[in-house]
Protein backbone atom coordinates (compact mmCIF):
# COMPACT_ATOMS: atom_id res chain seq x y z
CA UNK A 1 0.00 0.00 0.00
CA UNK A 2 2.65 2.13 0.98
CA UNK A 3 5.10 1.61 -2.29
CA UNK A 4 1.85 1.76 -3.94
CA UNK A 5 1.56 5.17 -2.76
CA UNK A 6 5.07 6.34 -3.24
CA UNK A 7 5.06 5.42 -6.62
CA UNK A 8 2.12 7.36 -7.34
CA UNK A 9 2.48 10.35 -5.40
CA UNK A 10 6.49 9.86 -5.70
CA UNK A 11 7.20 10.65 -1.77
CA UNK A 12 6.06 9.31 1.82
CA UNK A 13 2.91 9.78 2.95
CA UNK A 14 3.99 12.14 5.97
CA UNK A 15 5.12 14.41 2.65
CA UNK A 16 1.54 15.05 1.92
CA UNK A 17 0.20 15.21 5.33
CA UNK A 18 2.51 17.78 6.29
CA UNK A 19 2.19 19.92 2.60
CA UNK A 20 -1.86 19.58 3.10
CA UNK A 21 -1.63 20.99 7.10
CA UNK A 22 0.58 23.26 5.44
CA UNK A 23 -1.66 24.44 2.46
CA UNK A 24 -4.62 24.43 5.09
CA UNK A 25 -2.83 27.24 7.47
CA UNK A 26 -1.92 29.28 3.83
CA UNK A 27 -5.06 28.78 2.36
CA UNK A 28 -7.09 30.18 5.34
CA UNK A 29 -4.56 33.03 5.65
CA UNK A 30 -4.56 33.48 1.54
CA UNK A 31 -8.39 33.67 0.85
CA UNK A 32 -8.38 36.93 3.54
CA UNK A 33 -5.35 38.15 1.78
CA UNK A 34 -7.00 38.07 -0.90
CA UNK A 35 -10.42 39.55 -0.13
CA UNK A 36 -9.81 43.07 -1.06
CA UNK A 37 -7.31 43.94 -4.43
CA UNK A 38 -6.94 40.23 -5.04
CA UNK A 39 -4.86 40.47 -7.99
CA UNK A 40 -2.59 43.30 -6.88
CA UNK A 41 -1.72 41.24 -3.77
CA UNK A 42 -1.02 37.99 -6.01
CA UNK A 43 1.08 40.38 -8.42
CA UNK A 44 2.92 41.26 -5.39
CA UNK A 45 3.48 37.69 -4.12
CA UNK A 46 4.43 36.40 -7.46
CA UNK A 47 5.99 38.99 -9.07
CA UNK A 48 8.40 39.01 -5.06
CA UNK A 49 9.31 36.03 -6.05
CA UNK A 50 9.68 36.25 -9.94
CA UNK A 51 11.70 39.66 -9.58
CA UNK A 52 14.42 38.24 -7.34
CA UNK A 53 14.64 35.31 -8.86
CA UNK A 54 14.68 36.38 -12.72
CA UNK A 55 15.79 40.19 -12.06
CA UNK A 56 17.98 40.87 -8.79
CA UNK A 57 19.78 36.90 -8.91
CA UNK A 58 20.95 37.93 -12.21
CA UNK A 59 21.88 41.08 -11.70
CA UNK A 60 24.37 40.80 -8.98
CA UNK A 61 25.73 37.95 -10.46
CA UNK A 62 26.62 39.29 -13.23
CA UNK A 63 27.80 42.54 -11.87
CA UNK A 64 30.25 39.94 -10.04
CA UNK A 65 31.40 38.25 -13.05
CA UNK A 66 31.95 41.86 -14.61
CA UNK A 67 34.06 42.90 -11.41
CA UNK A 68 35.91 39.65 -11.73
CA UNK A 69 36.46 40.18 -15.61
CA UNK A 70 37.93 43.49 -14.65
CA UNK A 71 40.20 42.74 -12.40
CA UNK A 72 41.42 40.20 -14.08
CA UNK A 73 42.01 41.82 -17.31
CA UNK A 74 42.29 38.34 -19.49
CA UNK A 75 44.66 36.49 -16.46
CA UNK A 76 44.35 33.92 -14.79
CA UNK A 77 43.34 34.66 -11.22
CA UNK A 78 46.06 34.94 -8.80
CA UNK A 79 46.19 35.37 -5.26
CA UNK A 80 46.62 39.01 -5.36
CA UNK A 81 44.15 39.87 -7.78
CA UNK A 82 41.75 37.56 -6.13
CA UNK A 83 42.80 40.36 -2.63
CA UNK A 84 41.66 43.09 -5.07
CA UNK A 85 38.16 41.44 -6.12
CA UNK A 86 37.25 40.38 -2.66
CA UNK A 87 38.32 43.97 -1.47
CA UNK A 88 35.63 45.45 -3.68
CA UNK A 89 33.23 43.30 -3.43
CA UNK A 90 32.34 43.19 0.26
CA UNK A 91 32.34 46.52 0.32
CA UNK A 92 30.46 46.79 -3.09
CA UNK A 93 27.96 44.41 -1.52
CA UNK A 94 27.49 46.66 1.83
CA UNK A 95 26.62 49.86 -0.08
CA UNK A 96 24.14 48.02 -2.71
CA UNK A 97 22.24 46.17 0.46
CA UNK A 98 21.32 49.29 2.70
CA UNK A 99 20.63 50.76 -0.83
CA UNK A 100 18.33 48.33 -1.55
CA UNK A 101 17.04 47.91 2.26
CA UNK A 102 16.44 52.35 2.62
CA UNK A 103 15.66 52.40 -1.03
CA UNK A 104 12.40 54.03 0.05
CA UNK A 105 13.99 56.91 2.31
CA UNK A 106 17.47 57.25 0.01
CA UNK A 107 15.60 57.82 -3.58
CA UNK A 108 13.11 60.61 -1.52
CA UNK A 109 10.24 58.34 -2.82
CA UNK A 110 8.47 58.70 0.37
CA UNK A 111 9.67 62.15 0.93
CA UNK A 112 6.18 63.88 1.07
CA UNK A 113 4.73 61.56 3.54
CA UNK A 114 8.12 61.37 5.49
CA UNK A 115 7.97 65.36 6.05
CA UNK A 116 4.55 65.88 6.50
CA UNK A 117 4.70 62.48 8.98
CA UNK A 118 7.92 63.41 11.06
CA UNK A 119 7.95 67.66 10.47
CA UNK A 120 11.79 66.46 9.42
CA UNK A 121 13.71 66.88 5.98
CA UNK A 122 13.52 63.69 3.68
CA UNK A 123 16.61 64.84 1.43
CA UNK A 124 19.61 63.81 4.48
CA UNK A 125 19.37 60.16 3.70
CA UNK A 126 20.88 60.16 0.21
CA UNK A 127 24.01 61.75 1.11
CA UNK A 128 24.25 59.85 3.80
CA UNK A 129 24.13 56.75 2.08
CA UNK A 130 26.39 58.59 -0.29
CA UNK A 131 29.07 58.59 2.68
CA UNK A 132 28.12 54.94 4.38
CA UNK A 133 29.28 53.49 0.33
CA UNK A 134 32.51 56.04 0.72
CA UNK A 135 33.83 54.92 4.52
CA UNK A 136 32.80 51.38 3.43
CA UNK A 137 35.18 51.53 0.17
CA UNK A 138 38.24 52.95 2.25
CA UNK A 139 37.85 50.93 5.12
CA UNK A 140 38.12 48.30 2.69
CA UNK A 141 41.42 50.01 0.86
CA UNK A 142 42.85 50.51 4.25
CA UNK A 143 42.71 46.69 5.18
CA UNK A 144 43.74 45.85 1.86
CA UNK A 145 47.04 48.45 2.19
CA UNK A 146 47.67 46.87 5.70
CA UNK A 147 47.72 43.28 4.07
CA UNK A 148 49.86 43.66 1.47
CA UNK A 149 52.08 45.31 3.43
CA UNK A 150 52.05 42.77 5.76
CA UNK A 151 52.39 40.19 3.13
CA UNK A 152 55.53 41.99 1.51
CA UNK A 153 56.74 42.02 5.19
CA UNK A 154 56.69 38.20 5.58
CA UNK A 155 58.45 36.84 2.63
CA UNK A 156 56.99 33.11 1.11
CA UNK A 157 54.13 34.44 3.62
CA UNK B 1 6.73 8.69 -11.27
CA UNK B 2 10.16 9.64 -9.95
CA UNK B 3 12.94 10.86 -12.23
CA UNK B 4 16.28 11.37 -10.10
CA UNK B 5 17.32 15.30 -10.11
CA UNK B 6 20.31 16.11 -12.23
CA UNK B 7 23.25 17.49 -11.19
CA UNK B 8 22.91 21.23 -11.20
CA UNK B 9 25.06 22.90 -14.48
CA UNK B 10 24.96 25.85 -16.23
CA UNK B 11 25.72 29.07 -14.83
CA UNK B 12 25.62 28.07 -11.02
CA UNK B 13 29.05 27.42 -10.23
CA UNK B 14 30.18 28.64 -7.10
CA UNK B 15 31.58 26.02 -5.35
CA UNK B 16 30.16 27.34 -1.74
CA UNK B 17 27.05 26.32 -2.48
CA UNK B 18 25.78 22.72 -0.78
CA UNK B 19 23.51 21.32 1.83
CA UNK B 20 25.70 22.13 4.35
CA UNK B 21 25.71 25.93 3.62
CA UNK B 22 22.43 26.32 3.15
CA UNK B 23 21.80 24.65 6.01
CA UNK B 24 24.11 27.25 8.10
CA UNK B 25 21.99 30.11 6.68
CA UNK B 26 18.67 27.76 7.89
CA UNK B 27 19.76 27.60 11.02
CA UNK B 28 20.12 31.39 11.46
CA UNK B 29 16.37 31.96 9.76
CA UNK B 30 15.18 29.20 12.15
CA UNK B 31 15.69 31.28 15.03
CA UNK B 32 15.00 34.62 13.39
CA UNK B 33 11.54 33.85 12.15
CA UNK B 34 9.88 32.72 14.96
CA UNK B 35 10.80 35.38 16.96
CA UNK B 36 9.71 37.94 13.92
CA UNK B 37 6.51 35.86 13.88
CA UNK B 38 5.53 35.68 17.75
CA UNK B 39 6.42 39.57 18.36
CA UNK B 40 4.24 40.58 15.48
CA UNK B 41 0.75 38.20 16.65
CA UNK B 42 2.37 40.38 20.16
CA UNK B 43 1.90 43.74 18.27
CA UNK B 44 -1.70 42.99 16.67
CA UNK B 45 -2.98 41.97 20.46
CA UNK B 46 -1.39 44.94 21.89
CA UNK B 47 -4.02 47.10 19.76
CA UNK B 48 -6.41 45.16 22.09
CA UNK B 49 -8.23 44.14 18.12
CA UNK B 50 -11.06 42.01 20.24
CA UNK B 51 -12.07 44.93 22.18
CA UNK B 52 -13.56 47.16 19.45
CA UNK B 53 -13.68 47.36 15.71
CA UNK B 54 -12.08 50.58 16.15
CA UNK B 55 -9.33 49.17 16.88
CA UNK B 56 -9.03 46.37 14.67
CA UNK B 57 -7.55 46.51 11.20
CA UNK B 58 -8.23 43.11 10.08
CA UNK B 59 -11.59 42.77 11.34
CA UNK B 60 -11.66 39.43 9.06
CA UNK B 61 -8.90 37.55 10.97
CA UNK B 62 -11.67 34.45 11.97
CA UNK B 63 -9.29 31.85 13.56
CA UNK B 64 -6.42 33.45 12.90
CA UNK B 65 -6.90 35.73 16.41
CA UNK B 66 -7.67 32.70 18.29
CA UNK B 67 -4.60 34.17 20.25
CA UNK B 68 -6.21 37.55 21.72
CA UNK B 69 -6.03 38.90 25.39
CA UNK B 70 -5.85 41.81 27.27
CA UNK B 71 -2.60 43.92 26.91
CA UNK B 72 -1.27 44.34 29.71
CA UNK B 73 0.33 48.02 31.42
CA UNK B 74 3.43 45.78 32.71
CA UNK B 75 6.19 46.21 32.53
CA UNK B 76 5.98 49.56 30.37
CA UNK B 77 8.72 49.27 27.92
CA UNK B 78 7.05 45.80 27.11
CA UNK B 79 5.80 47.10 23.51
CA UNK B 80 8.76 48.87 23.10
CA UNK B 81 11.19 46.06 23.20
CA UNK B 82 8.93 43.62 20.99
CA UNK B 83 8.09 46.04 18.34
CA UNK B 84 11.70 47.22 18.43
CA UNK B 85 12.80 43.98 17.99
CA UNK B 86 10.66 42.93 15.46
CA UNK B 87 11.30 46.01 13.04
CA UNK B 88 15.03 45.72 14.03
CA UNK B 89 15.64 42.03 13.33
CA UNK B 90 13.69 42.22 10.74
CA UNK B 91 15.86 44.04 8.78
CA UNK B 92 18.75 42.66 10.14
CA UNK B 93 17.93 39.50 8.27
CA UNK B 94 17.56 40.73 5.21
CA UNK B 95 20.88 39.57 3.95
CA UNK B 96 20.77 36.22 5.65
CA UNK B 97 17.73 35.54 3.73
CA UNK B 98 19.24 36.80 0.64
CA UNK B 99 21.62 34.86 1.47
CA UNK B 100 19.66 31.82 1.61
CA UNK B 101 17.74 32.51 -1.57
CA UNK B 102 20.96 32.49 -3.65
CA UNK B 103 22.28 29.62 -2.06
CA UNK B 104 19.42 27.48 -3.29
CA UNK B 105 18.53 29.46 -6.41
CA UNK B 106 20.17 26.27 -8.82
CA UNK B 107 17.27 24.44 -7.58
CA UNK B 108 14.44 27.19 -9.07
CA UNK B 109 16.08 25.94 -12.30
CA UNK B 110 16.28 22.39 -11.60
CA UNK B 111 15.10 19.78 -14.72
CA UNK B 112 12.84 18.16 -15.46
CA UNK B 113 10.77 20.95 -13.25
CA UNK B 114 8.29 18.49 -11.83
CA UNK B 115 9.06 15.15 -10.81
CA UNK B 116 6.63 13.74 -9.29
CA UNK B 117 2.81 14.97 -7.86
CA UNK B 118 4.39 15.03 -4.27
CA UNK B 119 7.31 17.28 -6.44
CA UNK B 120 4.84 19.63 -7.40
CA UNK B 121 2.85 20.27 -4.35
CA UNK B 122 6.31 21.10 -2.94
CA UNK B 123 7.22 23.47 -4.62
CA UNK B 124 3.86 25.19 -4.97
CA UNK B 125 4.62 25.70 -0.94
CA UNK B 126 7.85 26.86 -2.02
CA UNK B 127 6.30 29.53 -4.05
CA UNK B 128 4.53 30.53 -1.42
CA UNK B 129 7.82 30.00 1.44
CA UNK B 130 9.73 32.42 -1.15
CA UNK B 131 6.62 35.16 -2.13
CA UNK B 132 5.34 34.74 0.64
CA UNK B 133 8.57 35.73 2.54
CA UNK B 134 9.66 38.13 0.14
CA UNK B 135 5.94 39.87 0.36
CA UNK B 136 6.38 39.95 4.53
CA UNK B 137 10.25 41.40 4.44
CA UNK B 138 9.23 44.07 1.68
CA UNK B 139 5.85 45.13 2.95
CA UNK B 140 7.65 45.53 6.12
CA UNK B 141 10.47 47.58 4.29
CA UNK B 142 8.22 49.63 3.35
CA UNK B 143 5.96 50.35 6.24
CA UNK B 144 8.64 51.57 7.96
CA UNK B 145 9.90 54.03 5.68
CA UNK B 146 6.56 55.25 5.11
CA UNK B 147 6.54 54.23 1.38
CA UNK B 148 2.61 53.19 0.77
CA UNK B 149 3.48 51.47 -2.16
CA UNK B 150 1.57 48.26 -1.34
CA UNK B 151 -1.75 47.37 -2.71
CA UNK B 152 -3.89 48.25 0.55
CA UNK B 153 -3.96 48.37 3.96
CA UNK B 154 -0.50 47.54 5.30
CA UNK B 155 -1.80 45.77 8.44
CA UNK B 156 -3.89 43.37 6.35
CA UNK B 157 -1.59 42.46 4.07
CA UNK B 158 1.40 42.05 6.50
CA UNK B 159 -0.96 40.33 8.92
CA UNK B 160 -2.19 37.75 6.48
CA UNK B 161 0.61 37.43 4.67
CA UNK B 162 2.76 36.18 8.02
CA UNK B 163 -0.12 33.40 8.14
CA UNK B 164 1.08 32.31 4.60
CA UNK B 165 4.86 32.46 4.90
CA UNK B 166 4.21 31.16 8.23
CA UNK B 167 2.71 28.03 7.20
CA UNK B 168 4.82 27.71 4.26
CA UNK B 169 7.75 28.09 6.66
CA UNK B 170 6.26 25.09 8.76
CA UNK B 171 5.83 22.31 6.24
CA UNK B 172 9.37 23.88 4.77
CA UNK B 173 11.04 23.22 8.27
CA UNK B 174 9.23 19.59 8.84
CA UNK B 175 10.10 18.35 5.32
CA UNK B 176 13.93 19.74 5.32
CA UNK B 177 14.68 19.41 8.68
CA UNK B 178 16.44 15.45 8.96
CA UNK B 179 18.45 16.72 5.56
CA UNK B 180 18.88 19.83 7.63
CA UNK B 181 20.54 18.09 10.36
CA UNK B 182 22.16 15.57 8.32
CA UNK B 183 24.32 18.34 6.38
CA UNK B 184 25.26 20.54 9.38
CA UNK B 185 27.04 16.95 10.93
CA UNK B 186 28.61 16.61 7.43
CA UNK B 187 31.10 19.73 8.32
CA UNK B 188 32.67 20.67 11.58
CA UNK B 189 31.30 23.92 12.00
CA UNK B 190 34.67 25.10 13.54
CA UNK B 191 37.35 23.73 11.24
CA UNK B 192 35.28 25.18 8.47
CA UNK B 193 35.67 28.83 9.64
CA UNK B 194 39.31 28.11 9.47
CA UNK B 195 39.06 26.96 6.11
CA UNK B 196 41.17 29.19 3.46
CA UNK B 197 39.65 30.21 0.15
CA UNK B 198 42.93 28.00 -1.34
CA UNK B 199 41.76 25.33 0.71
CA UNK B 200 37.68 25.42 -0.08
CA UNK B 201 36.39 22.27 -1.46
CA UNK B 202 32.44 22.07 -2.64
CA UNK B 203 30.92 19.74 -0.55
CA UNK B 204 30.07 16.45 -2.52
CA UNK B 205 27.28 15.75 -4.56
CA UNK B 206 24.40 15.32 -2.70
CA UNK B 207 21.50 14.47 -5.32
CA UNK B 208 19.89 17.39 -3.79
CA UNK B 209 20.55 19.47 -6.75
CA UNK B 210 22.77 22.18 -5.04
CA UNK B 211 26.16 21.19 -5.32
CA UNK B 212 27.67 22.46 -8.85
CA UNK B 213 28.61 19.79 -11.60
CA UNK B 214 31.29 21.72 -13.14
CA UNK B 215 32.44 23.78 -9.93
CA UNK B 216 34.24 27.02 -10.76
CA UNK B 217 37.60 27.36 -8.78
CA UNK B 218 36.58 29.26 -5.23
CA UNK B 219 37.48 32.98 -4.91
CA UNK B 220 36.14 32.97 -0.94
CA UNK B 221 35.83 30.42 1.79
CA UNK B 222 32.56 29.66 3.51
CA UNK B 223 34.30 31.72 6.78
CA UNK B 224 34.00 34.73 3.58
CA UNK B 225 30.57 34.05 2.70
CA UNK B 226 28.87 33.53 6.30
CA UNK B 227 31.21 36.92 6.71
CA UNK B 228 30.00 38.51 4.40
CA UNK B 229 26.32 38.06 5.24
CA UNK B 230 27.21 38.37 8.92
CA UNK B 231 28.96 41.50 8.23
CA UNK B 232 25.68 42.67 6.12
CA UNK B 233 23.85 42.40 9.49
CA UNK B 234 26.17 43.77 11.73
CA UNK B 235 25.74 47.40 9.08
CA UNK B 236 22.00 46.89 9.09
CA UNK B 237 21.65 46.88 12.68
CA UNK B 238 24.22 49.63 13.41
CA UNK B 239 22.62 51.79 10.71
CA UNK B 240 18.82 50.99 12.10
CA UNK B 241 18.86 49.78 15.86
CA UNK B 242 19.29 53.49 17.53
CA UNK B 243 15.82 54.45 16.36
CA UNK B 244 14.50 51.52 18.97
CA UNK B 245 17.02 51.27 21.51
CA UNK B 246 17.88 55.22 21.60
CA UNK B 247 20.62 56.81 23.87
CA UNK B 248 24.08 57.24 21.80
CA UNK B 249 23.12 54.95 19.56
CA UNK B 250 20.63 56.94 18.38
CA UNK B 251 23.30 59.05 15.96
CA UNK B 252 24.45 55.91 14.76
CA UNK B 253 21.24 55.16 13.05
CA UNK B 254 21.89 56.70 9.93
CA UNK B 255 19.60 55.47 7.31
CA UNK B 256 16.84 54.35 9.89
CA UNK B 257 13.77 57.05 9.70
CA UNK B 258 13.40 57.47 13.11
CA UNK B 259 16.79 57.66 14.38
CA UNK B 260 17.32 61.55 13.96
CA UNK B 261 17.24 64.63 16.27
CA UNK B 262 14.31 66.23 16.44
CA UNK B 263 15.46 69.41 17.69
CA UNK B 264 16.13 70.55 21.66
CA UNK B 265 13.98 71.00 23.87
CA UNK B 266 10.99 69.42 25.90
CA UNK B 267 9.06 68.76 22.92
CA UNK B 268 11.76 67.20 20.79
CA UNK B 269 11.31 63.73 20.48
CA UNK B 270 9.86 61.64 17.44
CA UNK B 271 6.63 62.44 15.75
CA UNK B 272 4.48 60.03 13.59
CA UNK B 273 1.73 62.40 12.64
CA UNK B 274 2.02 66.06 12.65
CA UNK B 275 -1.03 68.69 13.48
CA UNK B 276 -0.84 69.38 9.37
CA UNK B 277 -0.88 65.85 7.85
CA UNK B 278 -3.80 64.69 10.54
CA UNK B 279 -5.90 68.22 9.33
CA UNK B 280 -5.58 69.69 12.52
CA UNK B 281 -6.36 73.43 12.25
CA UNK B 282 -5.35 75.86 14.69
CA UNK B 283 -9.19 76.74 14.86
CA UNK B 284 -9.55 73.54 16.37
CA UNK B 285 -7.11 73.50 18.96
CA UNK B 286 -7.42 76.77 20.00
CA UNK B 287 -9.11 78.80 22.75
CA UNK B 288 -12.53 77.35 22.07
CA UNK B 289 -11.42 73.93 22.35
CA UNK B 290 -13.46 71.81 25.32
CA UNK B 291 -12.82 68.61 26.40
CA UNK B 292 -16.29 66.64 27.34
CA UNK B 293 -15.99 64.00 29.35
CA UNK B 294 -18.86 61.32 29.39
CA UNK B 295 -20.27 58.32 31.27
CA UNK B 296 -23.24 57.16 33.18
CA UNK B 297 -25.55 59.28 31.28
CA UNK B 298 -23.43 62.45 32.43
CA UNK B 299 -21.58 64.52 30.27
CA UNK B 300 -19.00 67.29 31.95
CA UNK B 301 -17.45 69.93 29.65
CA UNK B 302 -13.76 71.43 30.64
CA UNK B 303 -11.90 74.24 29.36
CA UNK B 304 -7.93 73.69 29.33
CA UNK B 305 -7.86 75.55 32.49
CA UNK B 306 -10.16 73.69 34.17
CA UNK B 307 -8.64 70.17 33.02
CA UNK B 308 -5.32 71.36 34.39
CA UNK B 309 -6.95 72.38 37.37
CA UNK B 310 -7.23 69.12 38.22
CA UNK B 311 -5.11 67.02 40.42
CA UNK B 312 -2.27 66.37 38.33
CA UNK B 313 0.36 63.61 38.22
CA UNK B 314 3.10 62.50 36.01
CA UNK B 315 4.38 59.41 34.19
CA UNK B 316 7.93 58.40 32.86
CA UNK B 317 6.96 56.47 29.64
CA UNK B 318 8.51 56.26 26.26
CA UNK B 319 6.42 56.73 22.90
CA UNK B 320 7.13 53.22 21.07
CA UNK B 321 5.72 52.76 17.57
CA UNK B 322 4.72 49.84 15.43
CA UNK B 323 7.18 51.31 12.88
CA UNK B 324 9.94 50.00 15.49
CA UNK B 325 11.07 52.88 16.43
CA UNK B 326 10.73 54.71 20.53
CA UNK B 327 11.60 57.00 22.39
CA UNK B 328 13.30 57.00 25.85
CA UNK B 329 11.04 58.21 28.50
CA UNK B 330 9.52 61.36 28.35
CA UNK B 331 8.11 63.04 31.39
CA UNK B 332 4.29 63.29 30.52
CA UNK B 333 2.40 65.55 33.17
CA UNK B 334 -1.51 65.10 33.17
CA UNK B 335 -4.81 63.94 34.52
CA UNK B 336 -4.78 60.38 35.48
CA UNK B 337 -7.79 58.74 33.48
CA UNK B 338 -9.59 56.97 36.66
CA UNK B 339 -9.66 60.52 37.98
CA UNK B 340 -12.00 61.98 34.55
CA UNK B 341 -13.78 58.50 35.39
CA UNK B 342 -14.80 59.58 39.00
CA UNK B 343 -15.90 62.99 37.21
CA UNK B 344 -18.76 61.06 35.55
CA UNK B 345 -19.52 58.73 38.76
CA UNK B 346 -16.88 55.90 38.03
CA UNK B 347 -15.61 56.18 41.58
CA UNK B 348 -13.63 52.70 41.77
CA UNK B 349 -13.21 49.94 39.41
CA UNK B 350 -13.39 52.22 36.39
CA UNK B 351 -14.77 51.13 32.71
CA UNK B 352 -12.33 51.06 29.27
CA UNK B 353 -12.58 54.68 27.46
CA UNK B 354 -13.47 55.49 24.21
CA UNK B 355 -10.88 58.28 23.06
CA UNK B 356 -12.21 60.75 20.29
CA UNK B 357 -9.76 63.32 18.48
CA UNK B 358 -10.65 66.77 17.24
CA UNK B 359 -9.12 64.94 13.63
CA UNK B 360 -11.87 64.34 11.48
CA UNK B 361 -10.83 61.84 8.97
CA UNK B 362 -7.67 59.41 8.76
CA UNK B 363 -7.16 56.23 10.77
CA UNK B 364 -6.60 56.13 14.92
CA UNK B 365 -8.27 59.34 15.08
CA UNK B 366 -9.85 57.34 17.73
CA UNK B 367 -9.37 54.39 19.79
CA UNK B 368 -10.76 52.24 22.61
CA UNK B 369 -9.08 51.28 25.72
CA UNK B 370 -9.60 48.76 28.03
CA UNK B 371 -10.23 48.87 31.74
CA UNK B 372 -6.69 47.96 32.82
CA UNK B 373 -5.27 50.64 30.63
CA UNK B 374 -7.91 53.36 32.30
CA UNK B 375 -6.84 51.99 36.00
CA UNK B 376 -3.32 52.05 35.52
CA UNK B 377 -2.34 55.36 37.56
CA UNK B 378 0.09 56.18 34.85
CA UNK B 379 -2.11 56.83 32.38
CA UNK B 380 -2.80 59.78 31.42
CA UNK B 381 -4.38 62.69 29.50
CA UNK B 382 -1.63 64.62 29.04
CA UNK B 383 -1.06 68.74 28.68
CA UNK B 384 2.26 68.73 29.50
CA UNK B 385 5.99 67.04 28.78
CA UNK B 386 9.23 67.04 30.09
CA UNK B 387 7.93 70.23 32.08
CA UNK B 388 6.36 72.33 28.59
CA UNK B 389 3.22 72.26 27.61
CA UNK B 390 2.70 69.83 24.43
CA UNK B 391 3.74 71.26 21.41
CA UNK B 392 0.68 71.10 18.35
CA UNK B 393 2.56 68.35 16.73
CA UNK B 394 2.55 65.94 19.99
CA UNK B 395 -1.12 66.54 20.33
CA UNK B 396 -1.50 69.78 22.43
CA UNK B 397 -3.54 71.08 24.24
CA UNK B 398 -4.28 67.17 25.75
CA UNK B 399 -3.26 63.76 24.47
CA UNK B 400 -3.58 60.02 25.66
CA UNK B 401 -0.26 58.32 26.89
CA UNK B 402 -0.44 55.15 28.27
CA UNK B 403 1.80 52.46 29.39
CA UNK B 404 3.02 49.76 26.97
CA UNK B 405 -0.02 51.05 24.31
CA UNK B 406 1.23 50.89 20.39
CA UNK B 407 1.77 54.95 19.68
CA UNK B 408 -0.79 55.55 17.27
CA UNK B 409 -3.17 54.33 20.18
CA UNK B 410 -1.80 57.30 22.48
CA UNK B 411 -4.32 59.98 20.50
CA UNK B 412 -3.52 63.76 20.22
CA UNK B 413 -5.32 66.58 19.45
CA UNK B 414 -8.08 64.77 22.21
CA UNK B 415 -11.67 66.55 22.52
CA UNK B 416 -13.72 63.42 23.86
CA UNK B 417 -13.46 60.33 26.53
CA UNK B 418 -16.52 58.38 26.59
CA UNK B 419 -16.20 55.57 29.63
CA UNK B 420 -17.86 52.37 29.24
CA UNK B 421 -18.21 52.88 25.19
CA UNK B 422 -16.15 51.29 22.61
CA UNK B 423 -17.60 52.93 19.62
CA UNK B 424 -18.91 56.52 18.34
CA UNK B 425 -21.85 57.41 19.93
CA UNK B 426 -23.80 57.38 16.24
CA UNK B 427 -22.80 53.94 16.06
CA UNK B 428 -22.96 52.08 19.39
Amino acid sequence: MKRLFVRVYGEPPRHLVILLLSFAVCGYALVRLLRTEWLSVLEWVVGAAILHDVVLVPLYGGADWLLHKGVQAGKPLSRSRLAVVNHLRVPAFLSLLTLLVYWPSISRNAGTNYRRATGLSPDVFWPRWLLITVVLFAASAALFALRAHRTRRRPGG
Amino acid sequence: MRFPPRPVSGPFRSPLRGPWLTSVFGSVLLVGLPVLFVTGLLSYAAYNPDLSHINDQTPGKGLLGFYLFSWPTHPYWLYRLTQGMHVTLGIVLIPILLAKLWSVVPKLFTLPPVRSLGHALERLSLLLLVGGGLFEFTTGVLNVQLDYLFPGSFYTLHFYGAWVFTGAVAAHVALRMPQAVRALRSREFRAELRTSTARTRPEPADGGGLVAAHPAEPTMSRRGALGMAGLGSLVLFVLTAGQSIGGPLRRTALLAPHGRDSGSGPNGFPINKTALKAHVRPQDIGEDWRLTVRGNGRTVRLTLGQLQALARHTAALPIACVEGWSTENQHWQGVRLRDLAALVGHHTDPPGVFVESVQLAGSFRAVALRANQVRDPRSLLATNVNGAPLSPDHGYPARIIVPDAPGVMSTKWVRQLTFGATDFEERA
